[in-house]
């Protein structure tokens, strides 16, 4: 045991020397409007797409309407205002919490039991959080409104989505927007460039203050436009969602047996291009909040 | 025409040669498909690459290709393995012969064709052409089986110095053969279980499975496979260490037993990967310890006859300070290397995989996985890496490296590998003490010292294969003095 804390504190001597940054939260973001409303749904129809790396013919019998962009800070901010009023949520010190009904428990391998109770929504006390809490009132930071949501665990969103009447996409619904019908690896097609989707040393304006990792981009930012001379092409999946690869991770609805870990889908300003790729997934405990994963919703039409 | 007769005698027929050859492809494959790396494609090396050779990449193919590029790595290095292990020990000519030119036949077959099907289209001859190669150094491997059998009365062990039983049983030689059926054992692992699901399964990464609630058979058996082989090249690399270093005495006699027991119950709990996985990890766990002891007696034994032969050399004394000890014993960096190496693996791979494994529900599993992943492919990269330096020290001092130009490369080889793999560890751990948005700084240094470190390496690797090459358009090279000491040495005929 000596020996690990040994360790850690070695390691931790070496990483913290090589860290002292104030993070781009800090770092005040350019401000563009892409015009793409994030309050937009798109429908998706009923039918078959092709699913996962090696396209699996996979049916969804239904309709079903998704966010045109991941949820934003200016809407998730208005929900934990709303959410506050309405005594759904508690503050305290830099955690906003709520209630989650939990889960059914199978005793899996690295299982954890989530049981019914309050859990982490949200950071907003995090140097990462671009929403703060102040005077008994969540605010965006300046610039970033129009940047998707952070910083927001899976218990946040489901929140999110459950208090308007939506819900987390499932993984198929998720895919399936992304993707279009024709099994393409990226929303917009073949082949990734810098000039479809935010994603680490993709030279977006924003990482001219931060470095490659960069920051996140407006919701709609690769739609065909030109920003301080950046020119993006148009990266819409076929059914015109935008977003659906790079930026954030996307938490999504499934829960499956035997793990508590929850699913993302699209890869994040933080990863090489080849995450991108709209099969791969990432998993995180559902209370993790990071400043490369966010959300967005699905509703019935 | 005699003049490249002789020089292709020399380069696919003595050990040396062999070994030369196969140290440049491994070489080649590795500078040429490293620019593929997504850190090179951030800097856009990569389309170069791909335009330039007109490399055909589709994205969901990705897996597979570096499924290719791993096994075409790999029988190389088993390759060299093998043809040091035919040098070193004696065995009949005939059958060091025959293994030599099946190994060769097989990992070039391997190497070429499982590479032009993977990144230059999909011709399935090449495939069917990349699977032969790899059934031909299967073969090679059963022979050297064969021809290591150890109870063979010509191969008793009559000098008592070296480990052996009472019998006059080898147990070097055992140990070697020992991890060679494992080896055989290990690799028709993957193949049986890659070949049941046939062409056209969905191809996958170990590391991307990781966090699967629900692993299939394959999954499971590709698990295992990956890892008990890495760990048997690098077991088989221990022993050909010892032999360099005419490892015996009691720490031999010791050692030797308990890297034939190792070898065995590792490779037991890497094949339990698949029927037992809820338990290999008790079998794999304890199963290193017995390997990890007998490594670290012969790290013991060579600092010790290092530091004794030099000072012997030097003062004809034995009473000799601590910092002429010291001097002593790094006074040659390709054998104090190839030993520091092993001890330095412990902090980049072995420590830090047991750290992890202790706290991975409370730390690492918390995380996104893209954050485990990370970890993951670090630590066997480090691993892969710090063998592949111990062998070019080995093939260094092989070739003939001497005086300034062993120390400066073999320093040099040292310090980029440790820089290199010491960062891309601190790298894969940053997450305990800093968050993503903090972690810019931290990442730049680090890749930028990996870089530099990696590239040290690379370019002590290319200077002694550039000396060899100047060589072979020598008309009297070295490689003809080596050529000819194989020849007396029954290796060419």
């Amino acid at each position: 045991m000596k020996r690990l804390k040994t360790f850690s504190m070695v390691l931790a001597t070496v990483l913290t020397l090589g860290s002292c940054s104030t993070g781009q939260a800090t770092v005040p973001a350019p401000v563009y409007d892409t015009g793409i409303n994030p309050e937009n749904w798109i429908k998706i129809p009923a039918g078959s797409f092709r699913m996962g790396q090696f396209e699996h013919e996979t049916l969804i019998p239904y309709d079903y309407e998704i966010s045109v962009t991941p949820v934003t800070n200016r809407q998730y901010a208005g929900f934990l205002n709303e959410a506050l009023d309405a005594g759904v949520i508690s503050v305290s010190g830099n955690v906003v919490s709520g209630y989650y009904p939990g889960d059914e428990f199978h005793g899996g391998r690295h299982e954890v039991e989530i049981v019914p109770g309050d859990y982490i929504y949200f950071m907003p006390g995090e140097a990462d959080s671009r929403i703060i809490y102040q005077n008994q009132q969540f605010q965006v930071k300046s610039g970033y409104q129009d940047h998707p949501v952070t910083m927001v665990s899976w218990f946040g969103a489901w929140a999110y989505a459950d208090y308007y009447g939506y819900r987390l996409p499932a993984e198929t619904e998720w895919e399936k927007a992304a993707r279009g019908l024709d099994g393409r690896p990226y929303p917009w097609g073949n082949g990734i460039a810098g000039a479809n989707a935010n994603y680490y040393a993709s030279g977006d304006p924003f990482e001219e203050s931060t470095g490659a990792i960069g920051n996140t981009t407006p919701v709609g930012f690769y739609n065909g436009g030109v920003y301080d001379g950046f020119v993006t092409l148009d990266s819409a999946s076929p059914f015109g969602v935008y977003d659906m690869a790079g930026n954030v991770w996307e938490w999504t609805a499934d829960i499956y047996e035997g793990t508590h870990l929850r699913y993302l889908r699209g890869g994040s300003r933080n990863n090489y291009a080849y995450d991108l790729r709209l099969w791969n997934r990432n998993s995180a405990h559902p209370e993790y909040c990071g400043p490369s994963e966010g959300f967005r919703v699905v509703r019935n039409p | 025409m005699q003049a490249i007769i002789e020089r292709f005698r020399y380069l696919f027929c003595s050990t040396k040669g062999l070994v030369l050859v196969a140290i440049a492809l491994v070489s080649g494959v590795t500078f040429l498909f490293g620019t593929l790396s997504a850190n090179m494609a951030a800097f856009g090396i990569k389309d170069i690459t791909v335009d330039l050779f007109n490399m055909n990449l589709v994205e969901a193919e990705r897996e597979g290709r570096i499924i290719i590029l791993y096994h075409s790595i790999a029988v190389a290095v088993v390759a060299i393995e093998t043809y040091i292990i035919t040098h070193i020990l004696p065995m009949k000519r005939g059958l060091r012969a025959s293994i030599n030119a099946t190994i060769t036949a097989g990992y070039i077959f391997a190497l070429v064709f499982g590479l032009v099907f993977a990144y230059f289209g999909h011709n399935y001859i090449f495939h069917g052409l990349f699977i032969f190669g790899l059934s031909l150094v299967f073969f090679a491997g059963l022979m050297l089986a064969v021809a290591l059998w150890p109870w063979q009365k010509q191969y008793r062990q009559n000098d008592s110095q070296y480990s052996r039983t009472r019998g006059g049983l080898d147990l070097e030689r055992t140990a070697f053969f020992v991890a060679a059926l494992a080896t055989l054992g290990s690799a028709l692992y993957g193949a049986i279980a890659g070949s049941f699901y046939g062409n056209g399964f969905e191809t996958f990464l170990a590391e991307d499975v990781v966090r699967e609630v629900h692993r299939s058979t394959l999954q499971l058996a590709v698990i295992g496979h990956l890892h008990i082989m890495l760990t048997l090249i690098a077991i088989m690399l221990a022993l050909i260490v010892g032999r360099w270093f005419d490892f015996k005495g009691i720490l031999h006699k010791m050692a030797m037993p308990l890297m034939i027991l190792g070898t065995v119950i590792v490779t037991l709990g890497a094949w339990a990967v698949v029927p037992w996985e809820h338990i290999a990890h008790s079998i794999i766990s304890p199963g290193s310890m017995p390997a990890a002891i007998a490594a670290l007696l012969l790290v013991i034994f060579g600092f010790r006859k290092l530091i004794r032969e030099h000072i012997m050399v030097e003062q004809e004394t034995g009473n000799a300070g601590f910092w002429q000890k010291l001097k002593a014993l790094v006074h040659d960096p390709l054998k104090f290397g190839a030993l520091w190496q092993m001890v330095f693996m412990n902090f980049v791979v072995t420590i830090p995989g047991i750290f992890i494994a202790i706290r991975l529900d409370e730390i690492f599993r918390t995380w996104p996985f893209r954050e485990e992943r990370i970890i993951i492919t670090g630590h066997w990269h480090a691993l892969a890496g710090i063998i592949a330096t111990i062998i070019l020290l080995y093939y260094a001092d092989m070739a003939g490296l001497k005086g300034k130009a062993r120390r400066w490369f073999g320093w040099l080889v040292i310090l980029g590998s440790n820089i290199a793999f010491g960062a891309v560890t601190v790298y894969s751990l940053k997450r305990l003490v800093v968050s993503e948005t903090a972690q810019q700084p931290l990442v730049d240094w680090t890749m930028l010292l990996a870089d530099v470190g990696m590239m040290t390496v690379m370019l002590m690797l290319g200077i002694i294969l550039v000396w060899r090459l100047v060589d072979l358009f020598a008309r009297r090279g070295r490689w003809a003095e080596e050529v000819e000491q194989a020849g007396r040495d029954g290796e060419c005929g």
